[in-house]
């Protein structure tokens, strides 16, 4: 059973409130932060390994060095937790169950980062979030570690929680400082990076919910002693939200170095896939991620066991390999049709991209279209290079990774499951049956 | 001052100065098209991707390429920059691409369409665009809508490249934006028209790459190309207004009045609404003579004119380049059309 730092106490009684959570070591991360000066803050941070939670796997550390300072000037801090990524609800359960966490990630990530104001944005549609985070907010301004001069130490600080602008989109980063200030969710061409000019174009970090939330445990622990839990570069746990077709689908928190195939199958984890069916694909990062079939998620091209870390996982780049993304992890057992589901996601995309950029914003409608002929028995060959050719027109030539993320589930279905795509072609009547799907030469209604 | 190779040209130009507008500098074949920036409006460009270029070198100080191609109407020089445009294969691959993006819900009408001969999609794809198609698919379209009396908003047609927004943003007070839904489902916002009745919102149709935004006044009358371009100003007592315009002729009528372009379309002298739709009698200006035609317009050749490389900018180049650009032209185009250039 491997180290929680993040959900210790997730199941105890009121943890959600001030009283209760401070009287199990809460806020005590911050005590420890306002002591030290920020950049030693943002040292330990560093010393960590923490690598962004969100989805790009960036270093936390690193990203906090790299915020302008410009003299008079302020500097903000903003909370990404507009999780919208299909397969991915890890972060509305750690805000749920632990407001405060995340109010105390914010207090000490403000302070070394010298922000005076700072904004959690989160999802529209989590309303009653906000509302438990509004309610932890006012708790924790009454305790005096919100507001003017806290605990003493000189440091003030506001903290604001924003409802999101109800799209997908508006979780890229420019997009969300973009509603942030009250405009449409455009997503930003970059540079400038928002570590120039962000917020209101003053110098911003934009982090994940757990990023956020894991630099209380790294203070607790220290940067050095964080950096232990893990492998290699994917440093201390992590949290994995399991769906699919598992038998315990759920909130996982994982010291990072866990092999797939014990997350998959063992009791401790999901235990295994259910109604005793066998295991066919799964997509290990969110909706964006390469999906990969059962042999190459469990074991590497060079047969080594996967692991979930980062580079693990993307160990074979997108030929034999995925990311670890989000940390959204979808299993699909045998009875999954991989066309109906690639078809699916690009719904998805089709329907969230912003349309500011002409590849995502006729090429994500051009993939579902294609996609949903093929799925529907009216599809020919010539198709799926098609969706190949498309996805391949929109990847790298837009303007923030929404055309990636519509781009790769795609090429990389085909890839790993092109005969499938053929038997869709070949075999209309039968592929359009009702729960019909391909097993090689056996198909199962 | 930053030193840039461009296609193997070299051009100097102040810090700060975009790829394209270096590109500009030099002239001719070698400028990337662009569909949606637009150098009086402040924000506008890396929208339509059409002007993507590969820079081969960052800068002198970090000489590696960057590892995507990037929008050059968007992207500042650096001292030593090597930039890539005609002279790459994958740029003009994915140029491509772009046109076939542009084009797939596009309705392609140009037969009836106003803007036909003066379209910058039009010769996009005539540059770069490939003679068939591979959409099977229905075609996104939308119902034409009047906005204002003298515009009319033909959404089908819209490339997005946000033009008119910024162009009503920034010349109108009170406006923040106009476009309504996302994706392919976007659409220019309606609510435009309550600002559409000011003084200015005629510019909307000269910034408009396509035919969406059109001149009520001129539908359907005559194609651009039989009519003819001439300079004429007249003493508008508007204060933002300087009266410069350009009028266009089929015979002895003024059929309709715009605002002067440069050979990119672009406006540099907005006009008010009463010298474009108001004043059609040539007894209301004053004539200064024919106009510059656009260096790829078909409206008096028919047919597209042979680019040229700025001769002000060569005598400022050196020898070295002179003697390879004479050896080696940078007309090369990938794609079907490029030998009709
Ligand atoms: C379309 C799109 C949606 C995104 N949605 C989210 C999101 O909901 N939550 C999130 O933390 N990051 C999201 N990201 C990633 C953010 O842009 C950004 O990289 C992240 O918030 C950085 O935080 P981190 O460094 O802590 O991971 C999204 C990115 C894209 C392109
Ligand atoms: S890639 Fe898609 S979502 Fe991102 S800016 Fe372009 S159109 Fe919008
Ligand atoms: S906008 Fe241009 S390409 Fe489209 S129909 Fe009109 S002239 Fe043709
Ligand atoms: S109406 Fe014209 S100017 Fe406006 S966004 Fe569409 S194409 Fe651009
Ligand atoms: S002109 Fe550069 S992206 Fe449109």
């Amino acid at each position: 059973m491997g180290r929680k730092l993040l959900t210790e106490h997730v199941n105890v009684e009121g943890i959600e409130t001030f009283a209760v959570y401070r009287k199990h070591g809460g806020y005590r991360a911050v005590e420890k932060a306002l002591k030290m000066t920020p950049e030693e803050v943002v040292e330990e941070v560093k010393k960590s390994g923490l690598r962004g939670r969100g989805g790009a796997g960036f270093p936390t550390g690193l990203k906090w060095s790299f915020l302008a300072k410009p003299e008079g000037v302020p500097r903000y801090l903003v909370c990404n937790a507009d999780e919208s990524e299909p397969g991915t609800f890890k972060d509305r359960y750690l805000m749920s169950k632990l407001p405060h966490l995340l109010i105390e990630g914010m207090i000490a990530g403000s302070y070394a980062l010298g922000a005076r104001t700072s904004y959690i944005y989160i999802r529209g549609e989590l309303l009653y979030v906000l509302r438990i985070l509004e309610k932890a907010i006012a708790e924790a301004y009454a305790a005096g570690f919100l507001g003017e001069n806290i605990q003493g130490s000189g440091y003030s600080l506001d903290l604001h929680v924003h409802p999101g602008g109800g799209a997908y989109i508006c979780g890229e980063e420019t997009a969300l400082l973009e509603s942030l200030e009250g405009k449409r969710g455009n997503p930003r061409n970059k540079p400038p990076f928002p570590a120039v000019q962000g917020l209101y174009a003053r110098p911003t970090v934009v982090n994940n919910v757990e990023s956020i939330a894991a630099v209380v445990p790294i203070l607790n622990m220290g940067g050095d002693e964080y950096a232990k839990i893990g492998v290699g570069k994917s440093t201390g746990t992590k949290l994995f939200s399991a769906c699919g077709h598992l038998n315990k689908p759920g909130i996982y928190e994982l010291e990072l170095g866990v092999p797939v195939e014990e997350f998959i199958y063992s009791d401790e984890y999901c235990g295994g896939i259910w109604k005793g069916r066998e295991l066919k694909a799964v997509v290990a990062g969110g909706s964006s991620v390469p999906i990969l079939p059962k042999e190459l998620i469990l074991k590497t091209a060079a047969g080594e066991n996967r692991l979930m870390t980062y580079e693990s996982l993307s160990d074979g780049g997108f030929v034999t390999g995925t990311m670890l993304g989000s940390g959204g992890f979808i299993a699909m057992d045998e009875t999954t049709c991989i066309v109906k589901n690639t078809w699916n996601f690009s719904r998805f995309y089709h329907h969230e991209s912003c349309g500011q950029c002409s590849p995502c914003r006729e090429g994500t409608g051009w993939l579902e279209k294609v996609l949903h002929r093929l799925e529907h028995g009216h599809g020919s060959m010539h198709d799926i290079d098609l969706v190949v050719s498309v996805a391949k027109q929109i990847e790298g030539n837009t303007i923030c990774p929404l055309g990636e993320a519509a781009a790769w589930p795609v090429a990389a279905a085909v890839r790993h499951f092109r005969d499938e795509f053929e038997w869709h072609v070949t075999h209309p009547k039968e592929a359009t049956q009702p729960g019909a799907v391909y097993r090689g030469n056996l198909v199962m209604a | 001052m930053a030193k840039i190779t461009f296609d193997g040209i070299e051009v100097e130009v102040p810090d700060g100065t975009t790829i394209l507008n270096a590109a500009r500098k030099i002239g001719g074949s070698v400028v990337p098209p662009a569909m949606c920036y637009y150098t009086p409006l402040k924000g506008s460009g890396g929208k339509c991707r059409a002007c993507l270029v590969r820079v081969a070198a960052g800068s002198a100080k970090d000489p590696r390429p960057m590892p995507k191609l990037v929008a050059s109407c968007i992207t500042t020089v650096q001292d030593g920059m090597v930039v890539e445009n005609t002279t790459s294969q994958q740029v003009m691959d994915v140029r491509k691409g772009i046109v076939e993006m542009l084009l797939i819900n596009h309705p392609l009408d140009c037969p009836v369409c106003d803007q036909a001969g003066e379209c910058d999609l039009q010769n996009f794809a005539y540059e770069h665009g490939v003679s068939t198609t591979r959409y099977e698919e229905e075609r996104r379209t939308f119902e034409k809508i009047d906005i204002g009396p003298y515009v009319q908003l033909h959404m089908t047609r819209c490339i997005l490249c946000y033009r008119c927004v910024y162009t009503a943003d920034q010349l109108t007070d009170g406006r923040v934006h106009g476009v309504l839904g996302r994706g392919d489902a976007s659409e220019i916002g309606t609510y435009i028209e309550n600002t559409i009745s000011n003084d200015f919102s005629g510019n909307v149709i000269d910034v408009c790459p396509v035919g969406a935004l059109t001149d009520k006044t001129f539908r359907f009358k005559q194609r651009v190309w039989f009519t003819k371009p001439v300079n004429a100003h007249r003493d508008c007592g508007h204060e933002k207004c300087t009266g410069h315009v350009t009028l266009w002729y089929k015979g002895k009528d003024v059929l309709r009045v715009t605002a002067r372009k440069d050979e990119y379309g672009e406006v540099k002298e907005w006009i008010c609404n009463e010298c474009r739709f108001e004043k059609k009698e040539t007894s209301d200006w004053t004539i200064e003579g024919p106009a510059h035609i656009d260096r790829s317009s078909v409206i008096s050749a028919n047919h597209y004119e042979l680019p040229v490389i700025n001769p002000q900018v060569i005598a400022d180049l050196p020898e070295s380049t002179v003697r390879e650009l004479e050896r080696n032209p940078p007309l090369k185009l990938g794609g079907p059309s490029g030998n009709s250039f």
